[in-house]
């Protein structure tokens, strides 16, 4: 009986020939992410009867939360985090303004085929789109890797989705992940690792791919891991952090279960308010009047996503009434879409080009709503609060939905912009 | 009291009793414990006047020592933030029984030494208010006059639990 990608990553940073499902493994992680939340762990670290950390190579730490900070508080946090980085001689730290934690990790090639990544941050799933296993943890157990460079894991099972076809005009792997996400149910993947692959993800773009794995974890997924190729093995062209191979599924893994999926069926689809299950497709949800558009977040604030802002933005003005908030996932981007021109559009739009980080999607800054606002996001979660007032409705889509949206004010199908 | 409490460290011992607070499917972290709370380092007392703000104002004020909280399928989904585990925990409550739970409040809630028992036919038939009794080690759920069981822990998660969370756990096993 052969062997899932988890199994087979989980078996080789367990010091395994070969695990099972339901095995419980401790695994030395390639690497253990956390963000401003390290300051957190940095006193239940200090709990421990442990001076210097098992490996100063492990933890990557990038501020990208609550940046640039708007408490003393948080300013307190960043500044403990960087004398503690000093004190323990972590190389791979990067302080505000570099980006969202996800995109940095990324862009630095610490995300590989094959690589093991465990994070205090429940995205942490993103880095499946380079073929890497990665799952989120809390923050007792990052200070745990900090002191033992160990975890212990579930081998999950595997849900293998099949995806084939070519998107139409203005569909994109966000329509196709909240579709996958409305059909199987927030808990839909729960416990168990996914695995894309099919035609169309082999032509996916690499930013385009980290939307499915990033939004994996919306469904309750631990892994969202898609089959490694040329295309990030070009992505990757010297700058993995570690030699890599290819981690495949054996030709007779066991599944749980198999879904296919043709792109081509699929229209723009919306999560409504208070759940990212709650899925339809946006023709049921135009008209429906928004305040803010939130444009940016580790799932959609990629280049690839500011070239479709500009693609309908170019020429015209958002909404008046309308407030459009965009942030640039990482620095790489932002200086990106300054040379491309890709900004000038945006501004030019009325839009406001915020600075890199997870802006306002943990609701503690950068554009909170007000009581009975409406806000359209590109980012992955809708939960009630999210952005900072419970007495908010948000809406999830695709960057194309969310722009059709700002320029005309009410929710709106971008495929009436072909006109 | 089968409970100890040593400075917000509850120590788990053999039997758990307390009232059951009823909550329905996919209760995520955002509600339990809002994002603008979780950059703050807050104290363990404001902590807990902030749990269940968004779907239970003043919940905190229900809830009495020991309570339980008694849920639908996928309690706890969402962000990985430990404090949706901690802010219940320092509220009173000991344990929560759901039809399921999110993978990462799981970890969390184990690693904050709060039980966390997946149980379908329990979760049905225990109603608001109703008093329940939970013998962990025996893995035994009791309720007026019905009996639900269920697999213990095993010996390492048994272990976390008892020194009351992950990083006491390791304190001890990193001193020895």
């Amino acid at each position: 009986m052969g062997s899932t990608i988890a199994q087979k990553i989980l078996a080789s940073h367990s010091g395994r020939e070969k695990v099972d499902v339901g095995n419980i493994v401790t695994v030395k992680p390639d690497y253990v992410l956390s963000h401003d939340n390290s300051a957190a762990i940095i006193k239940k670290y200090e709990k421990l009867p442990v001076d210097k950390i098992f490996d100063p190579l492990m933890p990557v730490i990038v501020l990208d939360h609550t940046v640039p900070a708007s408490t003393s508080q948080y300013a307190n946090n960043h500044k403990s985090i960087r004398e503690f980085v000093k004190y323990q001689g972590i190389p791979n730290f990067y302080d505000m303004g570099e980006g969202i934690c996800h995109q940095v990790l990324s862009e630095k090639g610490f995300a590989f085929p094959g690589s093991l990544i465990l994070g205090a941050d429940s995205h942490t799933t993103t880095y499946g789109a380079f073929g890497a296993a990665s799952a989120g943890i809390g923050r007792s157990e990052v200070a745990a890797i900090w002191a033992t460079g160990k975890m212990w894991l579930k081998v999950p099972e595997t849900i293998k989705i099949n995806i084939e076809g070519q998107f139409l005009k203005y569909i994109t792997s966000k329509d196709l992940i909240l579709k996958i996400i409305g059909d199987l149910g927030a808990d839909g993947a729960l416990y168990k690792s996914v695995e894309f692959t099919g035609d169309t993800i082999k032509e996916m773009s690499i930013d385009s791919r980290m939307v499915l794995s990033n939004m994996a974890v919306e469904m309750g997924a631990k892994f969202g891991i898609i089959y490694p190729d040329e295309i990030v093995d070009k992505y990757l062209e010297n700058k993995a952090k570690k030699h890599y191979k290819w981690v495949l599924p054996d030709s007779d893994a066991v599944y749980l279960k198999e879904l296919s999926y043709n792109v081509k069926d699929l229209e723009p689809y919306i999560a409504k308010p208070h759940t990212v299950d709650n899925v339809s497709p946006v023709v049921e949800t135009t008209g429906q009047k928004i305040d803010q558009v939130f444009f940016g977040s580790c799932t959609n604030g990629r280049l690839e996503d500011f070239h479709a802002a500009a693609e309908l933005l170019k020429g015209k003005k958002i909404a008046k009434n309308v407030r459009m908030l965009a942030f640039p996932a990482s620095r790489a981007i932002l200086q990106q879409i300054i040379l491309d021109g890709t900004a000038q559009i945006l501004l030019d739009a009325d839009v406001i080009l915020m600075n890199t980080g997870c802006g306002p999607c943990l609701g503690a800054h950068e554009g909170v709503l007000a009581d009975l606002e409406v806000c359209i996001s590109t980012a992955n979660r809708n939960f009630k609060g999210r952005l900072g007032n419970p007495n908010s409705l948000i809406y999830l889509a695709s960057p194309y939905t969310a722009v059709a949206s700002a320029i005309t004010g009410v929710i709106t199908d971008p495929r009436e912009m072909l006109s | 009291m089968t409970i100890i409490k040593l400075s917000y460290l509850i120590v788990v011992t053999m039997i758990i009793k307390g009232k059951a607070h009823k909550f329905g499917d996919d209760v995520n972290t955002d509600v339990i414990y809002p994002g603008k709370y979780t950059y703050m380092q807050l104290e363990p007392k404001e902590m807990a006047i902030h749990a269940m703000e968004d779907i239970c104002a003043e919940f905190y004020k229900n809830v009495s020592m020991d309570d339980i909280i008694v849920a639908g399928k996928n309690f706890g989904c969402g962000s990985s933030r430990e404090q949706a585990a901690a802010c219940l925990k320092y509220a009173g409550i000991s344990a929560i029984i759901a039809h399921s739970f999110s993978r990462l409040f799981f970890r969390n809630a184990i690693n904050f030494g709060l039980l966390a028992i997946t149980h379908p036919k329990a979760s049905d038939f225990i109603q608001q208010g109703n008093t329940l009794e939970i013998d962990y080690k025996s893995g035994i759920i009791r309720t007026k006059g019905s009996e639900f069981s269920f697999s213990p822990y095993p010996e390492l998660v048994q272990g976390i639990l008892e020194a009351g969370g992950l990083i006491p756990y390791l304190k001890d096993k990193l001193t020895k």
